[in-house]
């Protein structure tokens, strides 16, 4: 009975072994990290906004959280005659994008909280040249995307390349016309984007864990008292 | 169960400690529950200052912007009204505007920046009717009293068209001012307040 | 002390109303066993989730949209624009699955203890019905964000009431109130999760409670201590609830908010647990997302559908599996109560249950597999066999003999100081002493402790002597 049960579990992880998908490359997140969350924010709005919008932020919220003065920020990133308090509409409109994708861009504000920050960090870097697909493009990531890559005049042309290892096959993906940025340099933008996506999907996230800290050290307090307390009372109880 | 021997005063201060420190850390709970109360952020943004041209405005014309969700009257006051304002003094309650709302630049009898622009809140200072505005003089509802000013549908408050209310009427102030600025000459903004002039 | 104002008027209120009497009845003269353990804090836990799930709540409707164009970005609105929305809203979506927590762990007290048994039958039949209509609130909140979870999740749901021969299709239909999850059933979810079920959980809560206090609490022990008094005619081995458990729940309440706070303030999606990946995309009639899964709480359950391969038969089995938790008191027929004088065969069987309910839970939150749904199927037959077969197998229990009186249980602080003294031994036997190799080094690594090795001599005695333990205990 025990033998089997032991067999049984081994053959399920086996099983989830076999299933499991690429690895994905994991990103760096720090949302302290105020300079990368600002050019995250010039990227997105250079790159994504033109079709993704971002309906849950406002530019101020932005500027408040990343330390920049908000009509620096209304300058720098916000499209010509935004307020402060829009939230980052796209320009694009839902007809047209039925129309060239065949599918509605979806908004991006909590793409780093359903997704994952390690799969958009791998996904923006995983495209490569597949001339059978309608776009030319494909990627390992998430296979047939009806994304074309936005990024590809940074990056260049990545190639797929099958290689054989004594573990089995797997896919490579080789870089065969360099864009305007070096590999370590795209490799720094694409964190800086999903750093900003990842503070994007949650704005709070380090105020709460700042908050976190006192709430809990006065917990602790609390504990201590109400421990000393019922010591006294169950002094009575023998 | 064995009662004897106990220090109470160890109990009282125990226990006193531990209501003081929860009564503490309740409180602190409550802050955000009260809190979450508050006008958010899309409210905040809906009362974001307004930006209005009027250099549309006939004279005589009234126009309305709304700015944090409450009506903002716009008026282009003609020269005979700006003449009977200075009439009216001995029939309102407060015409130096002593006790009432508005900002420094528009504390004076006309009660604005530029004498003929009258901007203020459409809202009565009674019970918070939008009054109507009525610039004829002594129509037949109203009586021969009527000089012309806004009266509130509600209670039967009037106010002249400086916003100043009469005597003998519910309202207890004049109409409130909001803060106010020209950007250029036909342009104003609503919710900022004037720089220059400052009493 | 001179009658002052304040004091005639409390008076002139207490004539009137019997609030003294109530705290009397239900506090400082309610007798409790003076041997409550650790198992005893969840009852007044679950107490202070639902209280926080009230208020919480409270505030969320004060800005969520039940419209199924708004729902999603409202709780986005609520989560970023409403000042500190963020913290109600972690606090009620962390509650809903601390609530599970409590519970399940408070059932289990229950079972261990005999605490369903006579006289407290009734207490647990209150007790399930509220874990019914629990289940029936969690379940409608969790359609009210909208997202594809939420969506995708009261699909399958409702669609099983669809199995019921006859009248599901028209059942199904009605529950929905459109052919599919729509603005209809968002609403109708809305107005059930909001006040229709919190009713019923507020008057069953008083109804527990009520029967609790009129047969009294049991204890690990299993004893009934109303039948040994003292000349005033309280119990032996009782103490007043209040101010003995009042001072000792606030510990359990003390260090409950820690985990909570710890998980609202850091660990709010506990790794997609209490707040699933899939439900921060908006509902999409048109796409099921790949691999969908209830909520943590729901899984066993869920498991327990899935391993059957016939639906009206997989419906019937998962409504059995909650079922068959209402028969407990007659089906259970040893005499003794509690766990620690029952026999070895109860013993074992709970705790291939446990396993069992664990195990199917975690399946339920994986994706079906041709080995998983085996292994589902393995763990259906341990978890109603637990219930079906205890009629036969708690007649033949050897049970030790119950003590007269309440046995005195070893304090915590005893208990750590008891394992201190013994941690010096413990790390001589799994260890042995290398001899050091060089003279160079930092002063401390000449201590003994550092040149310390593993010694695989001792730490398979060390795993024999505690599996040998354990095997006891279950007998």
């Amino acid at each position: 009975m025990k033998k089997l049960l032991i067999i049984l579990l081994l053959t399920l992880s086996f099983d989830a072994i076999a299933n499991e998908e690429i690895e994905l490359q994991s990103a760096n997140i720090d949302l302290s990290d105020n300079e990368s969350l600002q050019r995250g924010a010039k990227h997105f709005v250079t790159y994504c906004l033109g079709c993704h919008s971002a309906k849950h932020i406002r530019y101020l919220r932005i500027a408040n959280d990343v330390g920049a003065d908000p009509q620096k920020v209304l300058k720098d990133i916000a499209p010509e005659g935004a307020s402060i308090y829009d939230q980052l509409h796209s320009a694009m409109n839902k007809h047209d994008a039925e129309k060239w994708f065949g599918t509605q861009p979806p908004d991006l504000s909590l793409i780093a909280r359903s997704r994952g920050p390690d799969w958009l960090y791998s996904y923006l870097k995983s495209y490569y040249v597949d001339a059978s697909k309608p776009l030319g493009v494909n990627n390992l990531v998430f296979k047939d995307t009806a994304m074309p890559n936005p990024l590809w005049q940074l990056q260049g042309e990545q190639h797929a390349e099958q290689r054989k290892t004594i573990y089995g096959e797997y896919t490579k993906l080789v870089i065969e016309e360099h864009g305007t940025l070096s590999e370590k340099d795209f490799d720094l933008f694409v964190n800086d984007l999903v750093n900003f996506l990842v503070y994007v999907g949650e704005p709070v996230q380090l105020e709460r864990q700042r908050i976190g800290k006192y709430v809990i050290l006065f917990l602790l307090l609390f504990l201590v008292i109400a421990y000393l307390l019922k010591k006294e009372f169950w002094q009575d109880v023998h | 169960m064995n009662n004897k021997g106990v220090d109470k005063s160890k109990r009282q201060f125990l226990t006193s400690a531990l209501t003081v420190v929860g009564a503490v850390g309740s409180g602190y709970l409550a802050i955000p529950f009260l809190a979450q109360m508050q006008p958010s952020v899309k409210a905040m943004a809906a009362g974001a200052p307004v930006e209005v041209d009027i250099s549309k405005i006939e004279t005589g014309q009234l126009i309305r912007v709304a700015w944090r969700g409450k009506p903002v009257w716009i008026l282009n006051r003609t020269p005979e009204v700006l003449a009977t304002l200075k009439t009216l003094d001995s029939e309102l309650r407060d015409p130096l505007s002593n006790e009432s709302d508005q900002p420094p630049s528009s504390k004076n009898p006309g009660r604005s920046i530029k004498p003929e622009i009258f901007v203020a809140v459409g809202l009565c200072t009674h019970l918070g009717c939008s009054p109507t505005f009525r610039p004829e003089i002594a129509p037949n509802d109203l009586g021969e009293q009527w000089k012309g000013g806004f009266f509130c549908p509600c209670h039967g408050s009037w106010f002249d068209l400086a916003g100043r209310v009469y005597r003998g009427v519910p309202a207890p102030s004049n109409l409130e001012i909001p803060p106010y600025r020209y950007i250029t000459d036909t342009r104003i903004i609503v919710g900022e307040a004037s720089e220059e002039k400052k009493a | 002390m001179k009658p002052t104002r304040l004091n005639a008027c409390g008076d002139w209120v207490l004539d009137r109303f019997p609030v003294t009497k109530f705290w009397n009845e239900h506090m400082a003269h309610y007798y409790a066993p003076k041997n409550f353990n650790f198992w005893y804090f969840f009852g007044s836990l679950a107490l202070l989730v639902l209280v926080n799930q009230i208020i919480t709540g409270i505030l969320l409707t004060m800005n969520y949209k039940p419209d199924a164009k708004l729902a999603f970005d409202s709780i986005e609105y609520i989560m970023r624009d409403v000042p500190w929305g963020w913290l109600v809203r972690y606090m009620h979506s962390t509650g809903a699955s601390a609530f599970f927590i409590v519970i399940y762990l408070h059932m289990f007290r229950g079972i261990m203890y005999g605490s369903f048994k006579h006289p407290r039958e009734l207490i647990w039949i209150f007790g399930m019905l509220l874990f019914v209509a629990l289940m029936a609130e969690a379940f409608m909140g969790y359609l009210l964000p909208w997202g594809q979870m939420s969506y995708w999740g009261a699909q399958v749901i409702i669609s099983l009431f669809s199995a019921i021969p006859v009248i599901g299709d028209d059942l199904s239909l009605w529950i929905r109130g459109d052919y599919v999850i729509a603005d209809a059933t968002l609403n109708r979810f809305f107005a059930f999760h909001v006040i229709a079920v919190p009713l019923v959980l507020v008057m069953l809560v008083f109804m527990h409670i009520v029967a609790l206090h009129e047969v009294g609490s049991n204890n690990p022990d299993g004893i009934e201590i109303k039948e040994s008094k003292d000349p005033w005619g309280h119990p032996v081995d009782g103490i007043p609830f209040h101010p003995y458990y009042t001072v000792k729940d606030i510990v359990g309440v003390a260090v409950f908010l820690l985990f909570f706070a710890t998980v609202i303030f850091y660990m709010p999606e506990m790794g997609g647990y209490f707040l699933e990946h899939a439900n921060f995309i908006p509902a999409d009639p048109m796409k099921t997302p790949e691999h969908i899964a209830p909520v943590w709480y729901f899984t066993p359950f869920y498991s327990v559908l899935r391993a059957i391969p016939d639906k009206f038969a997989g419906v019937i089995a998962m409504g059995g599996s909650i079922v068959v938790l209402f028969l407990l008191p007659w089906l259970d027929r040893c005499p003794v109560k509690s766990i620690r004088y029952r026999g070895g065969i109860f013993k074992k069987a709970l705790f291939l249950f446990v396993v069992s309910f664990i195990a199917l839970g975690y399946l339920g939150t994986q994706p079906v597999t041709p080995v998983a749904t085996i292994l589902a199927r393995l763990f259906t037959t341990i978890y109603f066999g637990f219930f079906l077969l205890m009629p036969i197998y708690t007649r033949w229990e050897k049970t030790k003999p119950v003590p007269k009186s309440l046995t005195k249980d070893h304090s915590l602080e005893e208990q750590l100081h008891a394992i201190e003294e013994q941690i010096p031994a413990f790390i001589d036997e799994i260890t042995e002493i290398k001899p050091v190799a060089t003279e160079i080094g930092h002063p401390a690594f000449k201590s003994s402790f550092f040149n310390r090795r593993p010694n695989p001599v001792g730490i398979k005695n060390v795993a024999t002597r505690l599996a040998k333990k354990l095997i006891e205990s279950l007998d």
